[in-house]
């Protein structure tokens, strides 16, 4: 046999003469090479594709960690602290009420002096250590701590005591890390002095991290005191709100992909349902946003801020995507089911409400908490209703806590990164920890229902 | 929360009618309960219902219009000098409605008696240190003490009304239902009715929602444009707003940034989602799939604010350092190049799950017929399966474009607040989004054309995205009847 | 049965080269063994057609011959399958070039979603067989002659090719196939998703094929094997039963079991 190439054409059909094939399969032709390397290069491009968008994913989900992580702990001073009498007690006769009057600026001068006095027995040195370095070394929410414990328990004025108390977030940041000697040269809120004490005191042990619950259960604080910001309020407020979307979403949901999946004739009526509910969602969020600020707020007079607000918005985002997964779950109900309980002589209603609801239950709730999980994220609507707003009280108890003033956890990690103090952002990144927390959990529940109820048919 | 009492009241009378209903029913056949024409529990709901559904539709009327009612009521009590602009007035209200929250916890406390608190005036210094002392926050301007305390006669008047008139309601339907409850009532029937109302009803609400969304938006725009030429709004190449008057608002800037920040989108989420999405469907091993697919769908999850963080901490500064400086072109760290980065990674999922679901419509008998002629796999993809998927595909991409041009978060973090026209992406430049934001976020003088405009660059967005997704959604049906 | 159509075939049964030398043939399905020990000669220039109640494996054999196979991930096959003394799974084998000489034509009509002209000119396309565009012209041309079609469609080229007549349809794909002049035609069940004046065209043209290539062809109706074929062979359970001339097969059948299908008691 020779080989002839094979780009020559070649005979075809009936009639022509059918020369004996000259090819043997077994040696691959040039062109057959070449078409190989092109599907070789074709396979390529989709591994590359899809290794670009997993190594985006872990990129993103590393740099959250690596920067939210260390939210999570905090860093306290703890050495010995006198509780002067004379500054505490002016008066000296241990009265609450008069001790109450001493305002916690006073209590700055107690852990200022308890620094000094810790470095001067210690023989600690520090090259150009100013007051202001001392004075910045402790929060502002250290003293208030301190007030409050004194005021507390008053057999500690004039005792010397070792409670670990909170530094700023620049002293924070150095023990972390994430504060260089070079940045703290250039940085105005703090000096290289304080970074040498602040690492004097670290090789001492004397600082120390502890696990932050104040990050999770705390109020947000002002720009000056980032190291005590927390997300109490936010928390309380995406909770609020999910409980509203609930509530709401999910049975306007379910009654309507039941009226059009199993009563609603074909008509122009219908037809625009159907229309309407594709289309919302794909309407931006951000619209939405804007359907609330005028028709909630402006027309109804809603508060703003408040968390039933932002829930009735959510609640209009979530709907169309409670729809589409509640009709495709009653359609995945087998016409069989229907047609033996319409044969037993149930009316429609009782065929859906007695058999096809409750077959169809795991595949809604499923749709339902993913629907929620998405209004968990969602950011933009809220801003425009006001939750962006600096609150510091926690909302009351529903029913009057929803029309409280309440922040959101998406919204309260933009609040922070809106901040002129840059340790804001390590507090974002780990809000948006707590937040695919959150959802992490909820997918993780909606996995569970749809393996543990999963039906075939 | 008169509202919530009358709530639990109604309820608790719909569980009565429902037993009397129901026994009425039973005890109308003595216990035979054959003769009757449903079976007794409808006879029971059939009650319930009516007793329930018209006081709950009163309090549901009544809670959303309420605020509106009675602010409007008690403005006319505010003279006329302290109301001068919008402004003042959403803060006088503010302020009334927050005084007259405390005063009545003031009374519900024991600070005040009821009397004191209607009969309380600013030269009342007894009173006011009462409720200095309870923390209680009571405004001494006198039209605003004034204001509150008509706000809380009127509400409380109010209150008694609606608790009236939803008993009497209650009771009404309840009387009406239980004479009609007699053996040959179709009790089923009409329970099944009502249902059906409902269930209409809640599919209205879908309709309701695109209305009340239009509605804002092109009142608002109405009101704008009365204010601001039209022209110089749509072909205004200028973006200079300022509170003080003479902005200048063309949006033709916050367009240019929004495309391009789309376009550069989809340069990265279309190939990378549409090979990715052809390799799982052809390629991929049912292991690799079951790894590869869910983590992709992990990128759908993730809150856009995630995607806004991580441009503006981690992505920015990377492209600004490594790019955007050495090739001298520019130095800040939004650009419409992060930006664009970023949303792309956040289309890469919605391309590729979309675009999987179209290929997989594809039938397998084409593959077949082509494979069967010696075709490659890969020649097979490019000539038969994608020229086959191409209607879908394009859909796809016309539904990831009408994202782009409406997500916020990302460019709000990452593309800046510059409004600008430049061919440069890596300057700094401005979204219609981001001034939606910037226009509507705090507190609003809804009487200047500069937080008016946000309704005007709203309604442009709704519109183009609605256009896309109308267009993209026939285009996939389209797509779809053709396999099915 | 219709003995009419054996006997005006009788002068038709001499010996020719053979095409295709299978033996020891094992097929399965992750754990199903579908087909088990099958060895069969399939001669050049003649119709064979495969017979045998479904799910007998005789689509599946059909399928190992281009190995059409490949694509199911869990199947495996062993054996020898020798086209002109190649082993088609032999490791060196690029299945791509062994499609291009064992053409197949589906089930159902399968057309791309493309024009006729294009539908056609695919394979010739791929494999490089026209340098130019009025020497694919020609390969079009003779395609669809030779798939007795081009009268019917000569006027209409660039419409869509899904746009004809499921008869016309087959013949597309039948073109299809004889464009990239394969030397043998598998086809599986082709008829079976078609109406009876459309199954006797194709029935037809499979005949004057016989001129050019060898072809092979399931069928479930045994009238058509008679009508068609030279050579038949009967499957039963994965099994080879029978195989011989299609007259020796209807008429003087060696096994029960196979007496047993064609008498319409099994199948």
């Amino acid at each position: 046999m020779t080989d002839v190439p094979s780009n020559l054409p070649r005979p075809v059909g009936p009639g022509a003469p059918s020369a004996p094939q000259a090819r043997s399969l077994l040696i691959a032709d040039a062109r057959t090479r070449r078409r190989n390397a092109a599907e070789k290069r074709f396979r390529l491009y989709g591994i590359l594709a899809i290794a670009v968008a997993m190594l985006a994913l872990v990129f993103l989900l590393f740099t959250i960690l690596r920067d939210g992580s260390s939210a999570f702990v905090q860093t306290y001073a703890k050495i010995p602290m006198t509780i002067e009498a004379s500054i505490v007690d002016p008066q000296g006769n241990r009265d609450p009420a008069q001790m109450a009057k001493v305002l916690t600026t006073s209590y700055g001068k107690i852990l200022q002096d308890s620094l000094a006095r810790y470095l001067d027995d210690n023989d600690i040195v520090v090259e150009g250590l100013g007051d202001k370095d001392i004075q910045g070394f402790f929060s502002a929410q250290g003293r208030a701590d301190m007030r409050q414990a004194v005021l507390a328990d008053p057999s500690l004025v004039g005792q010397v005591v070792e409670v670990p108390v909170l530094t700023t977030s620049r002293v924070d940041g150095m023990f972390k890390g994430r504060v260089s000697r070079e940045s703290a040269a250039v940085d105005a809120r703090t000096s290289v002095a304080q970074y040498d004490l602040a690492m004097a005191l670290a090789e001492r042990g004397d600082l120390q991290t502890r696990f932050n619950w104040d990050f999770v259960t705390g109020t947000d604080s002002s720009d000056t005191r980032p190291e005590s910001a927390g997300l109490g309020v936010a928390i309380i407020g995406s909770f609020y709100m999910m409980l509203i979307v609930l509530v709401l979403a999910l049975p306007i949901g379910v009654a309507t992909s039941i009226y059009l999946e199993e009563f609603a004739p074909r008509n122009r009526l219908t037809d625009l349902i159907e229309v309407n509910i594709s289309n919302l969602a794909a309407v931006p969020s951000i619209v939405f946003g804007i359907l609330g600020l005028a028709a909630f707020i402006n027309v109804m007079g809603l508060p703003r801020s408040a968390p039933i607000v932002g829930g009735l918005v959510l609640t209009l985002m979530t709907l169309p995507t409670i729809i589409i997964s509640t009709r495709a779950a009653l359609r995945a109900v087998p016409p069989s089911i229907r047609d033996a309980a319409l044969g037993v002589g149930a009316s429609r209603m009782q065929t859906v409400f007695h058999h096809v609801l409750p077959l169809a239950m795991p595949g809604i709730l499923t749709g339902t908490i993913i629907g929620l999980a998405q209004a968990l994220g969602e950011t933009a609507p809220l801003m425009l209703i006001g939750m962006v707003a600096f609150v510091t009280t926690y909302p009351s108890a529903p029913p009057q806590g929803f029309f409280d003033p309440a922040s959101a956890l998406p919204v309260q990690v933009f609040n922070w990164t809106q901040r002129a103090d840059p340790a804001f952002f390590e507090r974002a990144s780990g809000a948006i920890i707590v937040l695919l927390a959150f959802m992490l959990a909820m997918n993780l529940l909606a996995i569970y229902l749809r393996r543990r109820f999963e039906r075939r048919w | 929360m008169p509202t919530f009492w009358i709530m639990i009241t109604v309820l608790a009378l719909a569980a009565a009618g429902f037993v009397v209903g129901r026994s009425q029913a039973v005890r109308a056949v003595s216990g035979n309960t054959r003769l009757l024409h449903s079976r007794p529990n409808y006879y029971g709901w059939n009650v319930a219902l009516f007793t329930a559904l018209p006081p709950l539709l009163l309090l549901l009327i009544w809670v959303l219009a309420q605020p509106a009612i009675v602010a409007r009521a008690v403005e006319d009590h505010i003279p006329a000098e302290a109301i001068a602009d919008n402004e003042s007035r959403s803060l006088l209200m503010a302020d009334v409605q927050r005084s007259a929250t405390e005063l009545g916890r003031a009374v519900s406390a024991g600070t005040l008696t009821e009397a004191e608190a209607a009969a309380l005036t600013p030269l009342d210094k007894a009173a006011f240190d009462r409720l200095a002392k309870a923390g209680a926050k009571v405004s001494d301007t006198p039209h605003v003490l004034a204001a509150a305390q008509d706000y809380r006669s009127i509400n409380k008047t109010a209150a008694r009304l609606l608790t009236g008139l939803a008993l009497a309601l209650a009771l009404g339907g309840m009387a009406l239902a239980l004479s009609r409850t007699v053996p040959e009532f179709r009790a089923r029937n009409v329970v099944e009715q009502v249902v059906r109302g409902v269930l209409i009803l809640c599919s209205l609400i879908a309709i309701a929602t695109t209305v009340g969304i239009v509605l804002s938006l092109v009142f608002e725009s109405y009101n704008f444009f009365r204010l601001y030429p039209w022209q110089d709004f749509f072909f205004g190449t200028e973006w200079t707003p300022s509170f003080g008057g003479g902005s200048k608002l063309g949006i033709l800037p916050l367009l240019w940034g929004t495309l391009y920040i789309s376009v550069i989108a989809l340069l990265v989420a279309v190939p990378i989602g549409l090979f990715a999405a052809v390799y799982m469907s052809e390629y991929a091993s049912q292991r690799v799939r079951s790894i590869v697919k869910p983590a992709i769908e992990v990128l759908a999850g993730i809150p856009t604010i995630v995607y806004g963080l991580f441009a503006l901490v981690t992505v920015g500064p990377l492209i600004r350092d490594w790019l955007a400086m050495p090739l001298g072109l520019g130095n800040s760290a939004s650009s419409v190049m992060t930006a664009g980065l970023v949303m792309g990674m956040m289309l890469i999922p919605f391309v590729s799950s979309l675009s999987d679901d179209i290929i997989n419509a594809v039938p397998q008998s084409l593959r077949d017929g082509s494979l069967a002629l010696g075709s490659t796999p890969s020649e097979t993809i490019r000539q038969v399966v994608l020229p086959a998927a191409l209607p879908g595909i394009v859909g796809a991409v016309l539904l990831a474009a009408s994202r782009a041009i409406g997500e916020t978060m990302i460019v709000v973090l990452g593309a800046g607040a510059m409004a600008r026209i430049s061919p440069n992406p890596f300057e700094a430049m401005t979204t219609i989004t981001v001034k939606i934001v910037g226009q509507l976020t705090g507190d609003n003088d809804f009487a200047s054309p500069e937080t008016l405009v946000a309704f005007a660059l709203g309604l442009t967005l709704f519109v183009i995205t609605l256009g896309l997704n109308v267009f993209a959604l026939y285009i996939v049906r389209k797509y779809r009847e053709q396999y099915e | 049965m219709n003995d009419m159509y054996l006997a005006e075939r009788a002068v038709d049964t001499q010996a020719r080269p053979i095409k295709f030398k299978c033996s020891d043939v094992q097929v399965w399905y992750g754990d199903k063994h579908a087909i088990k020990d099958v060895s069969v000669d399939l001669e050049d220039k003649t119709v064979t057609a495969f017979i045998g109640p479904s799910g007998c494996g005789k689509s599946t054999f059909l399928r190992c011959l281009n190995r059409m196979n490949d694509t199911i991930p869990v199947a495996k096959v062993t054996g020898r399958m020798l086209l002109d003394g190649d082993d088609i799974y032999d490791r060196r084998v690029d299945p791509v070039q062994l499609r291009a000489r064992v053409g197949m034509v589906f089930q159902k009509p399968n057309p791309f979603p493309k024009s006729i002209y294009d539908n056609v000119a695919y394979g010739p396309k791929i494999h490089g067989l026209a340098r130019n565009k009025a020497e694919l012209d020609v390969v079009v041309e003779k395609a669809l002659r030779g798939a007795a079609l081009w009268d019917e469609v000569k006027d209409r080229l660039q419409e869509t090719g899904t746009g004809l007549s499921g008869g016309q349809q087959q013949r597309l794909c039948i073109a299809r196939a004889v464009a990239t002049a394969p030397e043998v035609l598998l086809m599986d069940e082709p008829c079976s998703a078609l109406d009876p004046i459309a199954t006797a065209q194709v029935e037809e043209l499979i005949d004057e094929l016989r001129e050019t290539f060898s072809v092979v062809i399931v069928t479930h109706s045994m009238q058509q094997a008679a009508r068609v074929s030279q050579k038949t062979a009967f499957f039963h359970l994965g099994n080879l039963v029978e195989y011989g001339s299609t007259d020796d097969i209807f008429t003087r059948p060696q096994d029960p079991r196979t007496e047993s299908y064609i008498s319409g008691r099994i199948g």
